[in-house]
């Protein structure tokens, strides 16, 4: 299993995930193993994507990650540590937005820094202002989150997460629920944001094309019990931009991540009968 | 000469209560005062609202003073009401020259706020506990569940078997709804604060106590705020009843003795009085909370959101 999941060579490992399982057991109800056993490494300055068939085991996973959650066997770690707890080295994205309603966007993007008082708020609104810059968003600061749109709202939360420098980024889904046109505006400020800081970052998605485009390295997910199948390399050129969607390189990986997605995907229709109520794999994934 | 003085004074208030608000909108839609009174007064809303109240009054005519309607036969139409609430030399001794008139309304005043304040204070933090505290959610929910429901008129002789006077005693009846409606409203509002907030604050790195003046007081401050709209209004209700019983002052207690003592247009110009403080009392909650809440404005208005 492990020489399978792992197919990619590991240079040094930031986030991994060892053998862990994670079992909801609902009364009355045969027990659902959101993750079996499951093995997967991020590694230190990659842009790692877990793809998956919609539904269970990639939120349980980031919300283990995340230390919202905790593995029923099996070990989390970060940089050698085991996960207890959120805590500030691993910053999460949401699949909802999370901004605080009440907080302009400064306020927002600046919380992080100046709650564990690790920088003085002057140096914490300097460092937000660089990355709202970035990011398109220095002219709505003193706005409330419900005056922006959807991708601002996006892109403000990116800007929340990484002002805290932290060790990896954990994305669970980030651009659900966007419309096309903004959902690829976003794709290319996380790719520019990534290269420019080479931070180490875990994106999940259900999307193959989003995948492809952001990825250093793809993992491939199976259904329920979740457990990572395949590793691809993605070696498509950086910095990158939708010129390499067209390109031969792109077509390849991309079968090669279909074919392992489609088994996967035939599966998870077979199982629907057993696994017939919606939500069933992860308490988790249905909080939001 | 003092009649005239006082009419203009009131007058004055309205007008510019009116005036300042047709100065809002103005500067809102970017046109002249003028212009803008022009469209308040012509508009839909500001006719309806007129004629509301214009069909009240000439209902209450009409049944009252014109047909003499047997069931209303013993009630004063609005003619006497209101020049009897203006008269300078009252027949049955109430009107805005007398004295008395301003004594029942600053004891009703002092008790409703004493009461709201107190009820705020308490209720308050004892909403946000049961919203962030499990252990003292259960115990103390099914308590509350149990002694909310008891009217406050029934607790008014246990009030004054306890506490020293009947002074006391109405302010803790009001006291008791104002504080139920604040800490049920405030409990509610905790517990509708999405999930994800409280996870994006201990991802951050809050402690509890960031989380809760950060997350759980803001979050909750809507909710919180229609509470004390709500027990504004219990308030008033419940001040009255009780001071229909136990006081000798006070604009429940002047209805009460009004009817006693067949003064009827009295309890008119009571009722109204009440309706007029006890909206304007609402309306100053409503004002602090958007003072307190810019963010919940830009949310509620979708006309001020901006597209990528």
């Amino acid at each position: 299993m492990n020489g399978n999941g792992n197919a990619c060579k590991v240079g040094s490992a930031q986030v991994e995930v060892r053998n862990v399982t994670r079992v909801f057991r609902i009364p009355g109800q045969p027990p659902v193993f959101a993750l079996k056993d499951c093995t997967l490494t991020v590694e230190q300055g990659k842009l790692t994507v877990l793809v998956g068939p919609s539904g269970c085991g990639k939120t349980t996973l980031a919300s283990i990650l995340a230390g919202y959650d905790t593995p029923d066997a099996g070990q989390a770690t970060i940089n050698g540590q085991a996960i207890k707890g959120p805590g500030p080295d691993r910053m999460m994205v949401f699949q909802e937005t999370a901004l605080w309603p009440w907080m302009t966007v400064m306020k927002n993007t600046t919380f992080g820094p100046t709650m564990s008082r690790r920088l003085a708020r002057g140096e914490a609104e300097g460092r937000a202002m660089g990355l709202l810059n970035k990011v398109g968003l220095q002219d709505f600061k003193d706005k409330y989150p419900a005056q922006l749109s959807g991708g601002m709202q996006r892109r403000a939360e990116l800007c929340r997460a990484l002002v805290n420098d932290p060790a990896v980024m954990i994305l669970d889904e980030p651009f659900r629920g966007l419309d096309v046109m903004t959902r690829e505006l976003m794709q290319e400020y996380l790719v520019k944001l990534y290269e420019d800081t080479g931070m180490t970052m875990l994106f999940i998605t259900a999307e193959i094309e989003e995948a492809l485009f952001l990825a250093d390295r793809i993992l491939v997910m199976t259904n329920l019990p979740g457990t990572v199948k395949k590793c691809v390399e993605v070696d498509l050129p950086r910095p990158r931009d939708f010129k390499v969607l067209a390109s031969q390189r792109y077509l390849e990986i991309r079968s090669e991540v279909m074919e392992a997605l489609y088994e996967e995907g035939a599966k998870s229709f077979g199982k629907l009968d057993v696994f017939d109520f919606p939500g069933a794999c992860a308490p988790a994934a249905t909080q939001d | 000469m003092q009649t005239a003085l006082i009419l203009i004074a009131l007058a004055a208030l309205i007008l510019g209560a009116m005036a300042w608000r047709i100065h809002k909108q103005a500067k809102l839609y970017e046109v002249g005062f003028g212009r803008q009174l022009v469209n308040t007064l012509s508009s839909r809303s500001f006719q309806l609202t007129l004629a509301g109240f214009v069909i009240f009054v000439g209902l209450w005519y009409v049944t009252v003073s014109l047909l003499k309607l047997p069931w209303f036969n013993r009630l004063p139409g609005p003619v006497e009401v209101v020049s009897e609430w203006l008269s300078p030399a009252p027949v049955f001794g109430i009107s805005i020259y007398t004295k008395d008139y301003y004594t029942h309304i600053f004891y009703s005043t002092y008790r409703a706020t004493a009461a709201f304040l107190l009820a705020t204070l308490l209720g308050i933090p004892f909403g946000l506990l049961m919203g962030w505290n499990k252990k003292f959610y259960d115990y103390s929910l099914p308590l509350v569940e149990l002694i909310r429901p008891i009217p406050p008129l029934a607790w008014v002789p246990l009030a004054i078997l306890v506490l020293p006077g009947s002074e006391p005693a109405v302010i803790f009846v009001t006291f008791l709804v104002a504080f139920f409606v604040t800490t049920l409203n405030t409990l509610l509002g905790v517990e509708s604060i999405d999930e994800n907030y409280f996870r994006a604050a201990k991802c951050l790195g809050a402690s509890n106590k960031d989380i809760l003046f950060d997350v759980v007081v803001p979050g909750a401050l809507p909710y919180i705020f229609t509470g004390l709209q709500i027990s504004m209004g219990a308030s008033w209700f419940s001040l009255v009843a009780g001071e229909m019983i136990a006081a000798q002052y006070g604009l429940g207690f002047l209805i009460w003795d009004s009817y006693s003592v067949i003064a009827y247009p009295v309890i008119f110009i009571g009722m109204a009085t009440l309706g007029i403080i006890g909206w304007a009392s609402s309306a100053l909650v409503r004002v602090v909370g958007r003072r307190l809440m810019a963010w919940r404005e830009a949310e509620l208005s979708g006309s001020a959101r901006v597209e990528v």
